[in-house]
Order: C-alpha cells, then sequence, then structure tokens
C-alpha cells in the first residue's frame, strides 16, 4: 500500500507574536516546525506500514527552507520525499494550493491518502478536503483512530459530542487529527540517513501538462484577505466575587437569560 | 574554517534538545532525589539511537561521528548531568575500547548489541587503591587452560547497576608495572563472580548508576581478551582520550543549563525597584560566562572533529575538558549566588547542577592529569 502524507512547514505558534501595527505575523527569528496534525498523519502513516507493509512518502509544498521538514519526516522513517516549490505556486490560497497538490499527487500515485486537519497557521482546515474534491476521491475529516482493513479504512470520525465509525473504501483521503497518534522522535541514525537521500523536486514544469497556470498561484485564488486583526475583548467584564459554587451557577444563569442567550 | 554546524547536525542538536526537554526534564529532579536512574528512559535513549552515535551502521549504530556525539552529551546535560555521564561511558568508554580494539567476530557479537540499543556497557578500570595512578592496580587475571581467572575488586564503575558488558581491566603479569602488565577483557555482568555492590552515595550525578564491582575468581574465556595480552593499558588510555570529550561536552552543558537557568530567573525577579537582569552587574556577570561558556564549546567541538579526522587529539580532549569542567563550576556557582536563597533550595535545578558540576573536575582524569596529558604533548623536558 503506497500512503502519501501531505505536511506542512509551520512557524511554531508556542514563539510566534503579533506585529501590532500590521497584525501579520512576525517571522523572523521563529522556529518552524511540522504541523502538529500533520505529524500525527504522518506517525499513523508510520504506523499502518509497521503492521501491513508498504511505503510512506511525504509531501510538502513550500519554499525551499521547506526542505528540512521532509527531512525530519524521512529520519522519523518516511521513505521517500517531495517538495512542492516554484515561484509559479507563490500566493496560492487552499484552492490553488490544494489543486497544486492534487495534481502532484495523480503524478505521484497513492492508496491512502493523509493530511492534517488543518495548519496552525491559518487554521482553515479547507486544504484536505479540497484535495480531496479535486481527487475525485472519498474523504474522512477529524480523524482520531485510524485502521486499515482489507481493501477499505476505518476511520473513528471526531464530532464535539459523538463519533462516527466510518468504513471507506481505498483510495480515499483522511484528515488527522492532533490526538490521533503522539508522533515519535527522529532518529539520530536517521538523519544521517535523510540527508543521504534525495528530496525530489516537483516543479511547476514538472506538472505543466495536468496544471492550468489560471488556477494556480495568486491570480488563481479566489481568495481575497481584506483585512487581519487580533481579536480584543470588547467590554471590561464583571467580577463577581465571594459567591460560593451554587450562587454563582445562579448568577452566570442570570445574565444570560438576562440577555435573552438562553 | 567554518563554525557553523551543517544541516545533519543541526537537525540531530534539535533533536537532542527536545528529546531533553520533553524527556528527561520531568524526571531528572526525581532521579536525582531517589538516586536511581530510571530505566524506561534508558529504554527510550537506546530506541532513537542515543546510544550509539558515532559508531558504524554495519554494527548498528548511527553511521554519525563525534561531533554529533558532543552535541548529545551537551543538551543532555543541561537537563540531566546523570544521564549525560550514562550516555557518555557507554559511548566512550565501552564501546569505544571495542570499536578501536575488537576483531570483527568480537565487534559483531559485543559491539553491536551495545550500539544497536539492546545492551549497556560500562568499563571496570579504577580500583580502592588505583586512582589517577594505575600502578596501584590490584586486580588479577590468571591464565588457567583456554580461559583467565579474573579476582579483584573495581570501584566507581558507572552504569554497573544495569549494564551488560563490562570491559574489565586486570593484571596478567605482575612481574612488571601495570602499564606494560595490565590487560583488557569482556566481561558479560552474569558471569559466575561478578558482583555488584550497592550504589555509591555520592553528592552529585546521583541519578547515575556508580557501584564497587568485585570478581571472585570470574572464568573468561581466552577469545574475550581485547586486543592484546599485556597491551591493556593503551586501551584504556585510548578510551579515555575519547571519554574527555565527553566530559567537556557534559561541562559544556551543565554550564549552558545553569547560565540558561538563571537568566530566566533574572528575568522574572524584582528587586530594588527592577528586575535584576536589569543590572549592569548582572548582565557584565553573564556576558562573561556566556563567553567563557562559548570558549569550552568550540575547544570541545575542536577535539571532536580532530577525532572525526583521524588526527591526534589527546591534548586538544585533554585541554577541553580541563577548561570546560572549569568553566561548569564557575557557571553552577554563579547561577546558585545570582539566584540567592531560591538558587540553593532544591525546588530549583541549579543547586543539582553546581553539585553535578564537582566531578567533570575529577572523573576521566582529573584537571591535574589534564595537566599533565597538556604539558607532555608539548615536549618541555
Amino acid at each position: 500500500m503506497k500512503i502519501v502524507v501531505c505536511i506542512k512547514q509551520v512557524p511554531d505558534t508556542a514563539e510566534v507574536k503579533l506585529d501590532p501595527k500590521t497584525n501579520t505575523l512576525i517571522r523572523d527569528g521563529v522556529p518552524s516546525i511540522i504541523n502538529h496534525d500533520d505529524k500525527a498523519g504522518l506517525e499513523t502513516a508510520l504506523r499502518i506500514r509497521e503492521e501491513k507493509g508498504g511505503t510512506v512518502t511525504v509531501v510538502c509544498m513550500g519554499p525551499p527552507q521547506a526542505d528540512v521538514a521532509l527531512r525530519e519526516a524521512l529520519a522519523m522513517g518516511a521513505d521517500e520525499a517531495y517538495l512542492l516549490s516554484a515561484r509559479e505556486f507563490g500566493g496560492s490560497d487552499t484552492y490553488a494550493t490544494a489543486t497544486i497538490i492534487a495534481a502532484a499527487l495523480k503524478k505521484i500515485g497513492f492508496d491512502l491518502v493523509i493530511t492534517g486537519r488543518q495548519a496552525i497557521d491559518g487554521d482553515t482546515a479547507q486544504v484536505g478536503p479540497q484535495i480531496a474534491e479535486q481527487l475525485g476521491v472519498p474523504q474522512v475529516t477529524y480523524a482520531e483512530s485510524v485502521k486499515v482493513d482489507g481493501d477499505s479504512v476505518i476511520v473513528k470520525r471526531q464530532f464535539e459530542d459523538r463519533a462516527h465509525v466510518l468504513r471507506v473504501k481505498l483510495p480515499c483521503l483522511i484528515t488527522a487529527l492532533t490526538e490521533l497518534a503522539e508522533p515519535r522522535y527522529m532518529n539520530v541514525g536517521g538523519i544521517v540517513d535523510a540527508y543521504a537521500k534525495q528530496v525530489k523536486i516537483i516543479d511547476f514544469e514538472s506538472l505543466r501538462n495536468s496544471l492550468n497556470p489560471d488556477w494556480i498561484g495568486i491570480k488563481g485564488s479566489p481568495t481575497n484577505v481584506v483585512q487581519s486583526f487580533t481579536k480584543q475583548a470588547k467590554a471590561a467584564g464583571t467580577v463577581m466575587k465571594d459567591l460560593t459554587a451554587d450562587q454563582a451557577v445562579a448568577a452566570i444563569m442570570d445574565k444570560l437569560i438576562a440577555r435573552h442567550l438562553i | 574554517m567554518d563554525f557553523k554546524l551543517d544541516k545533519v547536525h543541526q537537525l540531530q542538536q534539535q533533536l537532542f534538545r527536545t528529546f531533553a526537554e520533553t524527556e528527561i526534564k520531568p524526571l531528572a529532579k526525581d532521579m536525582d532525589e531517589t538516586e536511581k536512574y530510571d530505566l524506561n528512559l534508558l529504554k527510550k535513549l537506546q530506541k532513537y539511537g542515543f546510544l550509539g552515535i558515532p559508531y558504524a551502521k554495519e554494527y548498528g549504530g548511527c553511521g554519525s561521528d563525534t561531533l554529533a556525539y558532543t552535541l548529545c552529551m551537551e543538551e543532555v546535560s543541561k537537563i540531566d548531568a546523570s544521564t549525560g555521564i550514562t550516555i557518555s561511558v557507554h559511548t566512550s568508554l565501552a564501546c569505544s575500547c571495542l570499536n578501536n580494539f575488537g576483531t570483527e567476530e568480537q565487534k559483531q557479537k559485543f559491539l553491536r548489541p551495545l550500539v544497536d540499543g539492546s545492551k549497556i556497557g560500562c568499563f571496570g578500570l579504577t580500583e580502592p587503591g588505583a586512582g589517577s595512578d594505575v600502578q596501584g592496580a590490584q586486580t588479577v587475571a590468571v591464565e588457567d587452560g583456554d580461559d583467565y581467572v579474573i579476582t579483584g575488586s573495581k570501584i566507581f564503575t558507572t552504569n554497573s547497576g544495569f549494564a551488560d558488558t563490562i570491559i574489565l581491566f586486570a593484571l596478567t603479569d605482575r612481574t612488571v608495572p601495570a602499564a606494560k602488565g595490565l590487560t583488557a577483557f569482556i566481561v558479560d555482568r552474569n558471569m559466575p563472580g561478578v558482583e555488584v555492590g550497592d550504589n555509591i552515595q555520592r553528592m552529585g550525578i546521583r541519578a547515575a548508576s556508580n557501584c564497587i564491582v568485585s570478581y571472585d575468581n570470574v572464568r573468561v574465556p581466552k577469545s574475550r581478551i581485547l586486543g592484546q595480552l599485556n597491551k591493556g593499558f593503551k586501551i584504556a588510555m585510548g578510551a579515555l582520550d575519547c571519554g574527555r570529550i565527553g566530559i567537556a561536552a557534559q561541562s559544556v552543558g551543565i554550564a549552558q543549563g545553569a547560565l540558561n537557568e538563571a537568566i530566566k530567573y533574572a528575568k522574572e525577579r524584582k528587586q530594588f525597584g527592577k528586575k535584576i537582569v536589569a543590572f549592569q552587574n548582572t548582565q557584565f556577570n553573564i556576558a562573561d560566562l556566556q563567553t567563557k561558556i562559548d570558549a569550552a564549546r568550540l575547544m570541545t567541538w575542536r577535539a571532536a572533529i580532530a577525532e572525526d579526522n583521524h588526527e591526534r587529539f589527546s591534548p586538544l580532549a585533554a585541554m577541553a575538558k580541563l577548561f570546560a569542567s572549569d568553566v561548569a563550576n564557575q557557571v553552577t556557582r554563579y547561577a546558585v549566588q545570582m539566584m540567592g536563597g531560591y538558587g540553593y533550595c532544591r525546588e530549583y535545578p541549579v543547586e543539582r547542577m553546581m553539585r553535578d558540576a564537582k566531578i567533570t573536575e575529577i572523573y576521566e582524569g582529573t584537571s591535574e592529569v589534564m595537566k599533565i596529558v597538556i604539558a607532555g604533548s608539548m615536549k618541555l623536558k
């Protein structure tokens, strides 16, 4: 079975700060990491391979610096790695990104595609589902457990108050939650091997036949960012002190009822 | 000349740092208090390749180098020096002897399980009456048919509480000085007559296992002689040369770890109306100590790179250890002083680091022995 895991290199949000003037992320000097959900997806892929055999391929779209994210994935045990990188890909929104990744996946081939649910820098949760739509394969999002069973996959899909257990035929796409699997560390020797391997570059030229240049990059991105801003508390709030638990509950309920919120 | 780590080493450093922060940090205080190494942690170190870093893939190692090993030693020792010495004795002392002097058969049989993470090694040289002066060695190996029968006692054998394989030095010729009559043997801890005593109570690196090991008529086949008969002294000294690079790196780690803690504290602690990091005295002390740590680190890397390039590194390793161990003691003492009463409390890690730092000036050759090695290399006489 050929498992392809899509990973994104993101700034470590634990260390990231916002520029108070422009409301954009200050990326200078912030370490880059593999997005948490994606890493859980990679771990799941490695475990499936250990149990059932097959190969694990990692794919990352990004600038040349994203190479290190792919090396990390190789050092964790992935078999091969592709970097989707080209000037033409720059400025792509989720739709254009999914278009490019789907074209690359058709070229690479796959039985099972695993992406993260969402990236911690954009939080859209759109790219995974969009890739599935463009590939025309079934998708299961928010996976909290994945089990391969013959030619299908049994996925437990998380909801706020319940979970669905779904059986889906391969080939398909799954989006992984961070809690799907605790990722392993890289292996010290694995890092040596990772740099002895080749990260294959897929650029615009190598996808030219399957990619319409009008559908990618800024030109192919329907999303327009009008404004970005930090969420701010709008009112000072009320502090009620020295209440028993019952009194506190009653006070909160009164407020909610007074505002017709419940 | 390039002082920047290449991509492989950078990623390895990131791994060592993340692992130490995530896996070792939560255990360090407890392991020190209970004077017991966490064997689950040891298993994780084995699993991720921390115990076979500079050894070839063909023997199950990581296929990396001494520089990577020093990065590992620094990062783990920043958090816990006991983990540092556990890795160091296994890697630099036990494995290096087998790697440098073992026959192909011995490497496959004894080195492979040590570097692939299935077994732990230790090194039996120091005796109650023979520390810096190996001439006092009393442990003897007497030839008997196809075997040698070993009797004696070794002290301060790090890792002995859980090690599987012991590189043991015993006298095979008592008519000559020890330097000419010592032989190295590969001994299994579970051989009849090997007895590991209780953990020796110490001031620092208290989580590390360090016991007296006694040998009572231990029968060892001749096939387990490492290198040549009566040539063990050279093997021991070679291993200690390798070990000193590890201890230098451990010292750098202890120093940087303590300074990092002190800086963190200085940024939070307010006295006389401002954060103590705002005082120029604090800043100057930190600047001084960071300069010394950087110098120690570069000396350590120089020795490691020389070993990787198969150049003569013995005096370089001695200089690195002499300097770095002194820096570790200066920095940890300062960290406690700067943090005042809190620094002295066991709630904060710097008092542990100060206790741990002292041994770096003593083991694998004292600072005085380092000066003998350095002066000896300078052809002063």
